[in-house]
């Protein structure tokens, strides 16, 4: 119990959470806004590693921490563009597509990796994000050290958490991408494009993966390993579910998993010696699949997810 | 009714179609082809300001093409489309192009419709009339769509979700989305369909008004009475090709139903049923509703062989439950269901196939047929365990073939061959399938739920002329229906349904449409005894 105790009540705790929650948070608003629309992308996890090694690289190559964001993002933005290319323009299966933008992503990051850099051993290191203290809050007790030391990385999910709320539910914009996500024939009778709409969302959404990705090696560490993404993007796949495509659900979800993950570290740390560290390894994952038993049997999934849509089809 | 104080119809037949300023709309020389079928073959009208246009055709007469086309889903391969804009011009309008529609004041209401269940009846009506890269404006939205419901008599509740709405209310969002983006021309695909009597005489009250204050209505429909309770002026269509137009104070039934069909189709003649033993006897049965399915609060009837009873009934009314009980896939929850006397105490649709129940689907497209079986496997699906079809668990394919060959031309299903596609088959040809499946075994027990519902005339007196035959030799029907006019061609006694309350109306030969109707409506006959 006191070890509990413990890992609850230091701020070190939290701060941790926080920090593993924000790739999370990312990853899970764009899957959030691809869905939304109506699109399922699998390609999620290669995007997470296509932006963790590109942004990465532009910043080892010199473009700044902001430029590799930026950059890390346009990659996203690319998969995302051939995602859509595929499922939306060509109407092909949203799984395959996606598995396929996967593996395509992911190789193709790991290549330009070795390409780029065939001689290093160890990995070369860049100087990442540094924790902010905001001035003042970051003095409060406990509080101060767990939320006023990130990183401007992760203010970044943060807003844009409230940004990607705000728009889907206060604008046009928002509205039409609720619509076109439960049924495309109401926007193209209305007079939007179905396919622009989705085609955008898609597009936007991977950027926002992308950044998941690119907080990995740009703040959380400041290198680019192999297999450092390790399921993060699938999580997220799940977490959408988890939060019924809401995005303060979403946030809420990926905190969670945040905790779970940076407590399981804890307790490994204290009573490793007499459970095996795999079991702690697994507790997030089982505790996630156990939360979408919970919750996905009565998820209201967008009707009109996985369905491609032909303009003028016969009904 | 007749045409209403309207100028402009008599003084138009005069004029030239197009220097008319009371036009509004008008297609000229629309043709479109799907593959080898003509859908339209160079169908031109003119619609006026104020007049609902009616029509009519059979399925499959081309009606929801080319307003597909108006409405710019479809392009057409030949033809124009022109509106009156603003200015007082007609111009044409650039072909597959909803939005220009929209703008040019075309507001179609389809007959699925086009709703975003998850978005409220105020956000559907908003959607894309707001630029989206804005902040929107909601609240005048709101008092501009409060004043069009004031004015129209189109009242809804604008911030319940969608989904949560009734069939008339989503109805109802559909014809306010055209009317807040100014229509001028409204169309309604099949808008009665869904509706119930009273709902349906509701839409009439509307669409009058709205004409009244100078829109141009075009009403779709197959249903005479209805075109004729509503409609200024008629235009019938068959075939794809134009088959005539009249105004409605010229038409009547006759006249209208020739046109539709083109040539006298040889009536089905119901000789009276000679009832046996019961076969099929529901004792105070109640089942929970269940997903869309809505509840059963008290049947008891009696299916007697040789003799066709008719359930007749407003759409959703426990007709479901009913159905899904006589073909295994639910048993009472209270009361007792029994077949050739024993209790059916277990769902077992295999069980109830192989005793003799034929079972005809309310959506044969969706539960009759597995569309992407072949025409063959869809006919041995419901035997396919019988020592006919399989030998030690593995399929005869030549013996299900040759099944196939002889029931495609004995039941005159049109396809390709054995190999063919299910879903390729039209509504007809699936249900002649479904027909030369279920009647082969000579079945006992016969459940037809909407057994011709989107069928033309032809198919429509075939299959009514399958059912009677099998009666003759001795099995028991049921004919599921909302269509009172095929319940009095087929059915020897009926049932009405309401409210999941099955009342046992007697002999069809002692009743009437209206006494139907009132039991429909849920008003019991305690004035007088209707049976025996």
């Amino acid at each position: 119990m006191d070890i509990l105790l413990d890992i609850f009540a230091s701020a070190n705790f939290w701060a941790a959470a926080i920090r593993i929650a924000t790739p999370l948070i990312f990853g899970v608003l764009g899957a959030l806004i691809c869905e939304r629309a109506g699109v399922l992308n699998l390609g999620i996890e290669g995007i997470f590693v296509a932006g963790a090694m590109a942004g990465w690289l532009a910043v080892y190559l010199g473009a700044g921490l902001w430029g590799g964001v930026l950059i890390a993002a346009l990659a996203g933005a690319m998969f995302g563009l051939l995602h859509a290319f595929l499922t939306v323009i060509l109407g092909l299966s949203q799984h395959v597509s996606g598995i396929g933008i996967t593996l395509l992503a992911t190789s193709a990051s790991y290549f330009t990796y070795r390409t780029t850099l065939p001689d290093v051993s160890s990995p070369p290191r860049i100087a990442p994000f540094q924790p902010i203290a905001v001035p003042g809050l970051s003095e409060l007790p406990f509080i101060g050290p767990a939320l006023f030391q990130q990183t401007l990385f992760t203010w970044l999910a943060l807003a844009l958490v409230a940004v990607v709320a705000f728009v889907l539910y206060r604008t046009p914009l928002g509205l039409a991408i609720r619509a076109v996500g439960d049924n495309p024939a109401s926007v193209e009778a209305q007079g939007l494009s179905v396919r622009g709409l989705r085609i955008g969302a898609v597009v936007i959404g991977s950027a926002l993966m992308a950044l998941g990705g690119a907080f990995l090696t740009m703040s959380a560490f400041d290198a680019f390993f192999f297999g450092m993404v390790n399921g993060r993007g699938w999580i997220c796949i799940a977490l959408v579910v988890f939060a019924s495509w809401q995005p303060g659900k979403a946030l809420l979800g990926a905190l969670l998993f945040g905790a779970f993950d940076a407590f399981q570290i804890r307790l490994q740390a204290e009573i490793g010696q007499v459970v095996p560290g795999q079991v702690f390894l697994m507790l997030p994952y089982l505790l996630s699949i156990l939360a979408l038993v919970l919750v996905a049997r009565k998820a209201d999934y967008p009707r009109a997810l996985l369905q491609p849509w032909t303009k003028g089809q016969r009904h | 009714m007749g045409v209403p104080d309207h100028p402009n119809i008599s003084k138009s037949e005069a004029q030239e179609p197009m220097t008319d300023p009371a036009i509004l709309l008008s297609l000229s020389n629309i043709t479109k082809r799907f593959g080898a079928l003509v859908a339209n073959d160079a169908i031109s009208l003119d619609l006026r300001k104020g007049e609902i246009l009616a029509l009519l055709g059979e399925n499959g007469a081309g009606k929801t093409t080319l307003m597909n086309i108006l409405f710019g889903h479809y392009v057409q391969d030949e033809g124009t489309v022109r509106v009156r804009t603003n200015g007082g011009n007609m111009t044409a309008l650039p072909p597959g192009s909803p939005g220009a529609a929209l703008s040019a004041g075309v507001g179609m209401v389809h007959q699925h419709f086009t709703l975003a269940e998850n978005l409220s009846g105020l956000d559907n009506i908003r959607l894309g009339t707001e630029p989206l890269l804005s902040l929107g404006r909601r609240a005048t939205a709101r008092t501009r769509i409060k004043s069009i419901i004031a004015e129209s008599g189109l009242e809804v509740d604008l911030d319940r979700r969608v989904a949560d709405l009734t069939v008339g209310e989503k109805q109802r969002i559909e014809i306010l989305k055209a009317l807040y983006r100014d229509a001028r021309v409204l169309i309604l695909d099949e808008p009665t369909a869904v509706l119930t009597p009273q709902e349906a005489e509701g839409l009439f009250v509307v669409l009058r008004r709205l004409a009244a204050n100078g829109l141009g209505v075009i009403f779709i429909s197959h249903k005479l009475g209805e075109v004729l309770a509503v409609s200024h002026r008629i235009m019938v269509l068959r075939g794809g090709k134009k088959a005539g137009e009249l105004t409605t104070a010229e038409a009547d039934r006759r006249s209208i139903a020739d046109l539709m069909v083109g040539k006298a189709v040889a009536q089905v003649t119901r000789t009276p049923g000679r009832a046996g033993d019961p076969l099929l006897e529901l004792d105070h049965v109640t089942l929970a509703k269940s997903g869309s399915r809505s509840a059963v609060a008290d049947a008891s009837f009696t299916l007697r062989a040789g003799e066709i009873t008719g359930l007749a009934g407003v759409s959703g009314n426990g007709q479901a439950g009913i159905a899904a009980m006589l073909s295994g896939l639910a048993v009472p929850d209270t009361g007792i269901m029994r077949l050739f006397g024993a209790p059916v105490t277990r769902a077992d649709p295999r069980r109830l196939v192989q005793q003799g129940v034929a079972r005809m689907p309310e959506d044969r497209q969706h539960d009759g047929v597995v569309g992407t079986m072949s025409v063959a496997d869809n006919i041995a699906i419901e035997e396919i365990r019988s020592p006919g079809f399989s030998r030690f668990g593995l399929l005869d394919n030549n013996a299900m073939r040759a099944r196939a060959e002889s029931a495609i031309a004995a039941y005159d299903v049109r396809c390709p061959g054995p190999d063919a596609e299910a879903r390729l088959l039209s509504g007809g040809n699936v249900q002649k399938l479904i027909l030369a499946r279920v009647l082969e075994r000579e079945p006992r027990i016969i459940l037809a739920n909407q057994p011709t519902r989107g069928l033309d005339i032809g198919a429509q007196a075939e299959v009514h002329r399958r059912i009677l035959a099998a009666r003759d030799r001795g099995a028991a029907v049921l004919v599921i229906s909302e269509d009172l006019d095929e319940l009095f061609a087929l059915a020897d006694r009926f049932l009405v349904i309401h409210a999941g309350d099955v009342v046992d109306a007697g002999p069809a030969d002692a009743l009437d449409r209206a006494t139907i109707g009132l039991l429909m409506a849920g008003q019991s006959h305690t004035t007088e005894p209707l049976a025996q």
